[in-house]
């Protein structure tokens, strides 16, 4: 694997760097607008929810923050993702390549922009007057997860895509089901301990909640919480390889 | 040891109404039992070895599964049945324009290209400049791809692959790229590049071509071996005499007797064509309005055959 790796390692830089210019060339604000949208996303959201949740919740804007930045590099990264076998189908066919490069390097320019939106994400925390402690080191584990998550997740879509186009719309659904259930604007203070716990099915949520323990309150995460975000991104992953491995050879009759 | 060996390579396709469906329509579908999966094999029992040095020429008409065969050679599918063993690297040239990026100039392209050869950064900035000129869009380096003709973007293409050292080189119909000098030069340069002594299969539909350039020969028919040999001239000839009459040779007799029809008829041809200049000839010299013709048709004679003149003076 790391000598694929590094054999491919030139093709990789050049996916990159095509998929970058191919998504920030034909806009006139090019990458300003992906910081902007998350940002005017959040705005909206404060204006219509600080009057029903905020009231209650302290550091309600950087709680909505917290949400909004992972859920974002979630959707943003998958999203881009499903389309990479689709989109590289003349590539595939034509050269012998490993095909996950094509998932790789699209989730580069997500994690890009999810590098770029954290550091806006740490300016508000500063401006509402939260300060960093050493903690924030541990910051790095949820986001580690979350990458490899990600990559699961977005091998799991790509390759379901090849088999069936219409994934994508079911996905919209799934996601907007999915920013509902990851309580990005409310607290799950209010549910019984049992539905408490049924949030934690939600990776997604794990994640968020890891951050929001570390930024807001101040607190590492108990060790299963830990645990559980290693596993999801861990089994999301092995699905996702498995997946590939077991299809590789099929994509190229649907494609 | 050989460096491509195939044995009994099968290569099965699925067909039917799976493409593009969708999940909604595909569990509808699966439901009513409307939907149905067919098979179809692309090629059947191919068996054939190359050792280092050699030219494969594979022929056969359209749909005959030699593209097929290719991508099993390449690596890209892996045989349904039998074993495809290759021992080096290979370039494969497989439709030579597909894969570039429209949107993206000709310099990255190149690089990005170069990069899904297996080429290292290195030898892409050592190489680039060679690459642009051999292709001969020096003017056009910092162009979007979308912008250059179709015949320049398959002298790019060429003039990347070319450039690789591989151990085996795929050539699927590349050599008819571009105008008539840049196919001169493409010709050449695959030339020196197979003096080289590196193993290839080209795949052609210019028996010529097959015929000048391989040493092995590989026919193919709707995905079935007619067969493997090393008389290259003896297949071509059957093979021409197959495209002619539609007659499919199910064996040895078969085969010779279309090489035999083949070379009757190139005979044929000859004479007739030979009788048919010889009567052009004959009717611009009895027309007799040129009469530097007439005296350049003596010439001829006095020096090549000068006894059939010396009887007709003296008539």
């Amino acid at each position: 694997m790391v000598k694929k790796m590094k054999k491919h390692w030139f093709l990789f830089e050049e996916l990159v760097k095509r998929d970058f210019k191919k998504k920030y060339t034909r806009t006139v604000l090019g990458m300003v607008w992906s910081l902007l949208s998350p940002l005017l996303q959040l705005l909206v959201m404060s204006l219509v929810f600080t009057q029903f949740f905020g009231r209650n919740t302290p550091h309600y804007t950087i709680y909505l923050f917290c949400g909004n930045l992972l859920l974002g590099y979630f959707k943003e990264s998958t999203k881009g993702g499903m389309n990479a076998l689709v989109q590289n189908a003349s590539i595939f066919t034509k050269v012998n390549i490993p095909k996950y490069m094509f998932l790789l390097s699209k989730n580069v320019s997500a994690l890009i922009n999810f590098g770029l939106t954290l550091i806006i994400f740490f300016l508000f925390v500063l401006a509402d007057g939260l300060l960093p402690t050493w903690k924030y080191i541990f910051l790095l584990y949820p986001i580690a997860c979350l990458i490899v998550f990600n990559i699961g997740t977005g091998l799991v879509l790509s390759a379901m895509n090849v088999f069936f186009r219409d994934i994508a719309y079911l996905y919209d659904i799934f996601v907007m089901l999915l920013t509902y259930v990851s309580a990005i604007f409310y607290r799950i203070d209010g549910y019984s301990e049992q539905v408490q716990m049924i949030f934690h099915v939600n990776p997604i949520f794990c994640y968020i909640k890891y951050f929001r323990l570390i930024v807001i309150d101040n607190v590492i995460p108990s060790p299963t919480l830990h645990g559980l975000c290693l596993f999801y991104a861990l089994v999301m992953t092995l699905v996702g390889a498995w997946t590939y491995k077991h299809y590789n050879q099929k994509f190229l009759y649907y494609v | 040891m050989s460096i491509i060996e195939a044995k009994g390579v099968s290569i099965r396709y699925i067909t039917g109404d799976f493409k593009d469906i969708g999940l909604k329509e595909f569990v509808v579908r699966k439901i009513s039992g409307n939907y149905h999966v067919n098979e179809f094999w692309a090629d059947k029992d191919i068996t054939f070895s190359l050792e280092a040095g050699d030219m494969l020429g594979i022929i056969g008409t359209n749909g005959a599964g030699k593209s097929t065969l290719l991508k099993a050679v390449s690596g890209i599918m892996v045989p349904t049945e039998g074993s495809m063993k290759c021992n080096g690297t290979i370039a494969a040239l497989l439709e030579l324009t597909s894969g570039f990026d429209k949107d993206l100039t000709v310099r990255e392209n190149t690089y990005l290209r170069g990069a899904m050869l297996g080429y290292t950064r290195k030898f892409m900035d050592e190489k680039y400049d060679e690459i642009i000129k051999f292709a001969e869009l020096e003017e056009f380096q910092d162009r979007p791809f979308k912008q250059l003709s179709s015949g320049m973007k398959s002298r790019l293409a060429f003039a990347i692959a070319c450039l690789v050292q591989p151990d085996i080189i795929i050539l699927d119909e590349v050599l008819s790229v571009g105008d008539g000098a840049f196919r001169k030069k493409s010709g050449n340069k695959m030339k020196e590049i197979l003096k080289s002594g590196v193993t290839g299969i080209l795949v052609s539909h210019s028996v010529s071509q097959v015929r000048e350039m391989c040493n092995k020969i590989l026919w193919i028919d709707h995905g079935k071996q007619i067969t493997f040999s090393t008389d290259v001239k003896f297949c071509c000839d059957a093979y021409e005499e197959f495209l002619a009459t539609k007659k499919l040779p199910q064996n040895e007799e078969d085969m010779k007797k279309l090489a035999e029809g083949h070379r009757a008829r190139v005979e044929k041809e000859r004479i007739k064509r030979e009788r048919t200049e010889a009567e052009r000839l004959q009717a611009v010299l009895e027309e007799g309005t040129s009469s530097a013709a007439l005296e350049a048709a003596i010439n001829i004679v006095k020096k090549n055959k000068p006894e059939l003149l010396n009887e007709d003076v003296a008539i």
